[in-house]
């Protein structure tokens, strides 16, 4: 068994930094290169895309990527872990053994297909047995969206990229796995940890939780002593530093950017934390109030201490929906009484408004430069503002209340408040709204399947 | 004398569905035990007034010398719904730390705060 590892991050969502996962295969040494590619939203943008050609639905720039940097992984026998897959797995997979071969890379790759996680055609099925598949936010059973479902995946943990890797694969590509299963799967291949190691899966799982937004925990989007972190230009994308007994340190290539201390570490941990006594993934339930952090050197943080509980019966399942339209439209207002020209705009646009007799569910507006971010918190703000940018939202179901909307926004300029510009973009674009449902499922009904390829 | 957490702490915030939640970590571990007792979800449920229209949660990390609040129904649908330009709560950390609570003159001079 090694002493350690390095299972480094090189992506923390689908448009992070294009060349981080580069810098991170050449910045020195790594055992493995952990990318995790989707949000919650993501994967209906891809089935979109899939629908609209069967050979889409993953995240492409996964491809040129690899072309990049799989001879070099393959020559020190780096191994990836990607949720690249999408909504399309095997074509995420067949277009990465196309560009293994294009490289000569035959016989050189073996490629670890995770599915499973997709669940889309089986909702009928699941809700027609019982399954709900309720709102875990609201509690309201599934079938009330029903005919707007646009994808359903359940959330996968390390247990098929376990097996993918013990299968031999130097590339294991998945479709919605866990973001933790990516950085956890690798340990528990390495180390043989048991599927009842509470403990050490609840390490692993917090050192995934660390690194899987990238450079937020090694300097990026950084609240203590900001003004002092070196070289955010060449931020240095984190590495977990993992030993058998489930401590790690999280660390970064020498001479990039960024830092790597105790405030970074704490700040993300406590991002997106819910109750951090019960950190529930697939895979086990960590305890963030048993982690222990020290300084270990420069850009080193050491954890250690963490103790996890038993799995649940569930996993999250993640729905998204179709749930109407929205579009914003924004105008800036120049010095003097930029913020009550602004205003003023804004009422001159609800009058029309209600004059056209348009129904939204709702109008928001923000005054960007005075109260956009913190709201009433921020106070009034001081007349002499040198700009305000008037941003007016609406959300509702018809497509054409929305449409009208739209074109309400640039005749402001000759018929509202002086010295008004920013309209250059044109009239705003509708959107149509994906919503998120999470939901839970029995693990019962989830089989995840592997499958080695071959190049 | 009163006391503005950006002297007390540092803060990180996100979001879960129409949730937010901010972590607020004592920039000095001495400094934890004064953010325990005076920030409460009660104060800061006041704090944010409109901006968060249900409960305030919080969880206490006294080994990173930090609290979490979980602020519901802040994100106006939260996601892809929310019409808010900070429809993820990103800068609902900053928005707590203009909070300012009351530290009696003694104790702030052991903690070293004035």
């Amino acid at each position: 068994m090694k002493e350690k590892i390095r299972i480094a991050a090189g992506q923390g969502f689908w448009g992070d930094l294009p060349d981080a996962p580069v810098r991170q295969v050449q910045g020195g040494a790594l055992d493995y290169l952990m990318l995790d590619y989707l949000a919650e939203v993501t994967m209906s943008i891809m089935q979109k895309q899939k629908a609209r050609d069967p050979n889409a639905g993953y995240a492409r720039d996964f491809v040129p990527l690899m072309k990049q940097i799989l001879p070099a992984c393959v020559e020190r026998d780096i191994k990836v872990v990607a949720n690249a897959g999408g909504v399309n797995v095997p074509g995420c997979a067949t277009a990465v053994r196309n560009v293994a071969q294009e490289l000569g890379l035959g016989g050189k790759v073996k490629i670890g297909i995770v599915t499973g996680d997709d669940i889309l055609d089986r909702i009928d099925d699941l809700l027609n047995r019982g399954v709900e598949l309720r709102n875990l936010d609201t509690d309201e059973p599934l079938a009330t969206v029903r005919d707007r479902i646009q994808s359903a995946n359940a959330y996968l943990g390390a247990a098929p990229i376990v097996e993918a890797l013990n299968r031999g694969a130097n590339v294991v590509i998945t479709g919605r796995s866990t973001d933790t299963g990516l950085t956890l799967g690798p340990m528990i291949h390495e180390f043989g940890w048991a599927a009842d190691d509470w403990d050490k899966l609840s390490s692993g799982t917090i050192a995934g939780h660390i690194i899987e937004c990238g450079a937020q925990c090694s300097g990026g989007n950084c609240q203590y002593e900001w003004q002092s972190i070196p070289d955010l230009a060449d931020v240095g994308f984190p590495i977990a530093e993992a030993s058998p007994d489930g401590t790690f340190v999280i660390t970064k290539h020498e001479g990039t950017g960024g830092r790597v201390n105790v405030p970074s570490i704490k700040e993300q941990l406590l991002y997106e934390m819910g109750d951090p006594h019960a950190y529930i993934t697939p895979d086990c339930v960590a305890d963030f109030t048993t982690i222990r952090l020290a300084d270990d050197g420069r850009d080193r943080v050491r954890v250690c201490g963490i103790k996890g509980r038993p799995a649940t019966d569930s996993l999250k399942v993640s729905i998204s929906f179709s749930a109407g339209f929205k579009a914003v439209g924004t105008l800036v207002y120049a010095w003097p009484d930029a913020y009550a020209k602004a205003k003023a705009a804004d009422q001159i646009l609800r009058s029309r408004l209600d004059r056209l007799g348009l129904k939204f569910d709702q109008v928001l507006t923000e005054f960007v430069g005075a109260n956009a971010t913190h709201g009433p918190l921020a106070g009034e703000p001081s007349p002499d503002l040198a700009e305000v940018q008037l941003r007016v939202g609406v959300r509702g179901d018809d497509r054409a209340a929305i449409e009208r909307f739209t074109k309400e926004i640039a005749p402001l300029v000759l018929t509202g408040p002086p010295a008004v510009t920013g309209f250059a973009g044109g009239r705003p674009k509708v959107e149509e709204i994906v919503a998120y449902w999470p939901a839970l499922i029995p693990k019962s009904e989830i089989v995840s399947h592997v499958e080695v390829l071959e190049t | 004398m009163k006391v503005i957490l950006t002297q007390l702490a540092h803060a990180r915030s996100g979001d879960k569905g129409d949730t937010a939640n901010v972590g607020l970590i004592a920039l000095r571990e001495e400094w934890y035990p004064l953010l325990a007792r005076e920030v409460t979800a009660a104060r800061v449920k006041g704090h944010f007034g409109a901006i968060c229209k249900g409960e305030v949660e919080r969880f206490e990390l006294p080994n990173l010398g930090a609290l979490n609040f979980l602020l519901h129904e802040s994100l106006g649908g939260g996601g892809t719904l929310s019409l808010m330009t900070d429809a993820q709560g990103k800068t609902f950390s900053t928005a707590l730390l203009r909070m300012e609570i009351d530290v009696a003159d003694e104790e702030a001079s052991r903690l070293g705060l004035s």
